[in-house]
């Protein structure tokens, strides 16, 4: 169990964290919307002449079209081939930001985060009472951070692989040519999206008051944090627990988020 | 999900004071968010096209700084030859096929922007010194597949007909109708583009683009016009059946 920690001076993240947070969460919708319209121009992976593609069991089927943006394959690419300037461009200024002053350390793991990691799961899983003490982000985050990085990472280089296979021919052929790179530029938008779709959730069901903190900054540590709540998924959905069924050491939150999509 | 009656419902409720402040900007910010994912699938407002035209025209120019003509596609070793699974495609109704009895004998003209302009029969364009190769075809479709191509570089076409200073664009223009893409030169004199008069060494059969077709790893196939007739060099682009309608001109691998 952590000691209170004193209270925060300024914002919890500082303002090109929550801009370029927004900018990504915009800017990635739209590549992997217009990206699935790409794709839906040629839903398979397998090469005419080929054997059938073993990685993708739905091969030919479309990406329903809700789910896609540009209308057409042309307007798709566009939309595609613009917004990735943003995207990189946004990576480029959060990237510099984490490499100032070893920013970087709040949201890549250290050797020993395993440990910790099976400790917060183990919190979530209610086989352990206390939440453990973290940094800014606890272990799992810290790991799934790291892990939307390394897609991003992936999803820029297969994609220069496959916009320009033959004038960067020696990257396409690095991830085993263009049939493969193409596969594991849509792998890699998967597991981001699980990635995103899973931070998302957890966001609403454990910790409501980071949407405030990511957008206008304003957190009370002390009141607010997961830690300081004792936080587990939906606990704050949950009616308040009388005292007298309540656990003794876990602090009550003073104040519970009215509802999901608190500020 | 339309934002537009909810959106008026939610204010005249906040105007009664039956929704606060918070809950009026929480429900206006989903109900924005719902109709910018409902216009999701629509190309988008003219102003975000043109945004997006200017871009692609950022994007032409870096990946013009981009080409090396010396980067070649050498088909991936070890990938199979699709062969007759090679993907066909024209623009007309039918399979275009080119009758001499109706057009007289089919010439290749290698005109415009050059000192001596010429045209040759099929026969004269097999004579010249063909380069044989297997490599990639890349569709905007995003498949790609390999096959050998057999024909002449454009580059000795361009040599033959002695290329103007100003010659900076390429057109290719087909019998199908009214099929054509025009270039830029450096990507038209790559060595891998290939006036191609054979596929696996068999003369082109109707479905591939016969009698001759252009054919390079370092532009998309729409690029690649089939049913070739005439290649004239220009001074300007001079845009093409795909790039008119939607796809990015440059359309380089």
């Amino acid at each position: 169990m952590s000691a209170p920690r004193p209270p925060a001076v300024g914002p919890r993240h500082p303002v090109v964290v929550r801009l370029t947070h927004w900018i990504s969460a915009i800017a990635l919708t739209v590549m992997a919307a217009s990206g699935l319209r790409i794709f839906n121009a040629h839903p398979s992976f397998g090469r005419p002449g080929d054997p059938p593609f073993p990685l993708w069991p739905f091969e030919g089927t479309p990406i329903p079209v809700s789910f896609t943006l540009g209308a057409w394959l042309g307007g798709a690419r566009h939309w595609h081939f613009a917004m990735m300037w943003l995207l990189v461009a946004n990576a480029v200024v959060y990237l510099a930001h984490l490499a100032r002053h070893g920013r970087w350390r709040t949201v890549v793991p250290r050797h020993g985060d395993w440990r910790d990691a099976l400790a917060m799961a183990r919190f979530y899983l209610r086989l352990r009472h206390d939440h453990p003490a973290q940094g800014k982000h606890n272990a799992l985050q810290k790991q799934a951070y790291t892990a939307m990085l390394l897609c991003g990472a992936v999803l820029v280089l297969t994609g220069l692989a496959i916009w320009k296979p033959v004038t960067l021919g020696a990257l396409t052929a690095l991830f085993g040519g263009y049939t493969w790179a193409r596969w594991w530029h849509f792998a890699a938008m998967l597991a981001l999206g699980v990635l995103v779709t899973g931070h998302v959730l957890m966001v609403l069901v454990v910790d409501p008051y980071a949407l405030r903190a990511m957008t206008t900054g304003g957190y009370d540590e002390s009141r607010w944090s997961p830690v300081a709540r004792n936080a587990r998924p939906f606990q704050h959905w949950l009616p308040r627990r009388r005292p007298q069924d309540g656990a003794p050491t876990a602090p009550a939150a003073p104040l519970d988020p009215p509802t999901v999509v608190a500020p | 999900m339309s934002g537009g009656p909810l959106r008026t419902l939610l204010a005249r409720e906040h105007a009664a004071g039956r929704v606060d402040r918070r809950d009026f900007l929480r429900l206006s910010t989903l109900l924005a968010g719902g109709a910018l994912l409902a216009g999701c699938n629509a190309r988008g407002p003219a102003e975000v096209r043109s945004l997006l035209r200017a871009v692609g025209r950022g994007n032409e120019r870096i990946e013009r700084w981009l080409f090396d003509p010396d980067r070649r596609d050498d088909g991936d070793p070890g990938r199979r030859v699709a062969g007759a699974r090679f993907p066909s495609y024209f623009v007309s109704r039918t399979v275009p096929i080119w009758d001499p009895a109706m057009r007289g004998e089919w010439r290749l003209t290698v005109d415009g922007a050059v000192h001596r302009p010429f045209s040759l029969s099929l026969a004269e364009l097999q004579r010249m010194a063909r380069i044989r190769q297997r490599v990639n075809h890349y569709c905007v479709e995003g498949w790609n597949a390999t096959a050998i191509f057999t024909g002449v570089p454009v580059h000795a076409l361009a040599r033959l007909a002695g290329l103007r200073p100003d010659a900076a664009y390429v057109d290719f223009r087909s019998f199908d109708a009214g099929y054509h893409e025009s270039w830029d030169l450096d990507s038209a004199l790559h060595a891998q583009t290939l006036i191609v008069v054979a596929k696996e060494d068999r003369a082109l059969s109707p479905a591939y683009g016969a009698p001759a077709r252009v054919h390079a790893p370092v532009k998309l196939g729409y690029k690649n016009t089939k049913y070739l007739t005439h290649v004239t060099f220009g001074t300007a682009p001079t845009g093409g059946w795909w790039s008119d309608r939607g796809y990015e001109w440059y359309g380089g691998t």
